[in-house]
């Protein structure tokens, strides 16, 4: 009996004390999981998952508080290689969170703008430079395509451009095979 | 040399831990779904069974054993494997991120499961000697990791396949499992030379 109830204790009392000393020194920094979600999704920050942007987006799916179906730039694409990365069941997009749109940017009409800086708060990516009562203009190459921009203007000067498909940005499409049988 | 490849053979195929002993079900039916995750939970349960097998082993011969303390060993093997593996999880995400990687959530996941466990007193009871129990708990991972895959790839198929409405999803994948274990009966006798 007493040997029983002393055997158990040193077991797990050694086992504690290995444990708590290896959570110590073997400490690994950040979540690599949050990482490699947040390299799948678009980085947009275009906030369209309710979320303030995308780190906080991966967050809560690392968390299991969100769906992996809430980004749309990011397309079935994007849903697809989350359901692969955390190996669970892909699902088509919520349309709750809006469509996927073809790649675009903003474009700001220079002649109508009235310099009221609005938009540059709004811009998650600072892709929008100007001051107060100077003409604004983006970014192009930082410009992300969020839509944030168009809400706050004033005077709806801003308008998303489709990024036409050029011999620079043009990549080979994946093959799509149909697995399941057609009825 | 030879009874060592017959434990590994009645292991993986008569008394295989799955099929024949029962146990283990719950990975069995719940990671089947797609080979590849089926594949990295075959590796991380062959992994944790071996270091299992060998430190309930070391437990049983030189604690349980000399004191006559045998009813203490279902708690103990839980409590040592837990930690054994815990511990090598932590090792590995600090040194080995790639191994880390691909058997990452898997290995809390299977701690404790009746596989995991399950060997471990088998073990205790056929009065394996280190060695033994070692190719052993090698032989049940690898037992399990074959129909794992096996049963993994039967269900892939089933996803394009015409089932009727009734018994689609879990019904076939049952099914099926029964149909395998039947088939596993046709191994009996194969590990008596």
């Amino acid at each position: 009996m007493i040997a029983a109830i002393l055997i158990i204790l040193s077991i797990t009392a050694f086992i504690g004390l290995v444990l708590g000393y290896a959570s110590i020194k073997l400490k690994t920094d950040g979540d690599p999981i949050i990482d490699r979600i947040d390299k799948i999704l678009p980085q947009t920050q275009c906030g369209q998952c309710g979320y303030p942007g995308c780190k906080p987006y991966a967050t809560a799916i690392a968390n299991g508080e969100a769906d992996i179906n809430q980004c749309p730039p990011g397309g079935d694409d994007g849903v697809h290689k989350l359901a692969d990365l955390l190996g669970v069941e892909y699902k088509p997009l919520n349309a709750e969170h809006g469509e996927t749109k073809p790649k675009s940017i903003a474009i700001i009409d220079e002649s109508t703008c009235i310099g009221c800086t609005l938009c540059i708060q709004a811009c998650p990516v600072d892709a929008i430079i100007g001051a107060a009562k100077q003409m604004h203009t983006i970014v192009e190459k930082e410009c992300t395509g969020c839509e944030l921009c168009l809400p706050p203007c004033p005077v709806d000067c801003i308008e998303m451009v489709e990024i036409p498909e050029t011999t620079d940005n043009w990549k080979w499409k994946y093959p799509i095979h149909p697995i399941k049988q057609q009825h | 040399m030879t009874e060592y490849f017959l434990i590994i053979i009645s292991v993986v195929f008569v008394n295989n831990i799955v099929l024949t002993k029962i146990l283990g079900l719950c990975p069995f039916m719940g990671v089947s779904k797609k080979l590849d995750t089926s594949v990295s939970m075959s590796a991380a349960t062959a992994f944790v069974l071996t270091i299992g097998s060998i430190t309930s082993w070391l437990i049983n011969y030189f604690l349980l054993v000399p004191y006559n303390l045998e009813y203490l060993r279902t708690i103990s093997f839980i409590v040592v494997i837990a930690a054994v593996v815990q511990f090598t999880e932590m090792v590995m995400e600090k040194n080995y991120p790639y191994l880390y990687r691909v058997l990452g959530i898997f290995l809390p996941l299977i701690t404790t499961n009746c596989a995991v466990l399950g060997i471990p007193l088998l073990n205790a009871q056929l009065s394996h000697n280190l060695l033994e129990a070692a190719i052993f708990g090698l032989g049940g991972a690898l037992g399990f990791s074959f129909v794992l895959i096996l049963f993994a790839s039967l269900r892939e198929k089933f996803e394009g396949a015409n089932t009727p409405q009734a018994m689609k999803g879990s019904a076939i994948a049952m099914l099926t499992a029964g149909l395998m274990s039947l088939s596993f009966m046709g191994f009996i006798g194969l590990d008596r030379l």
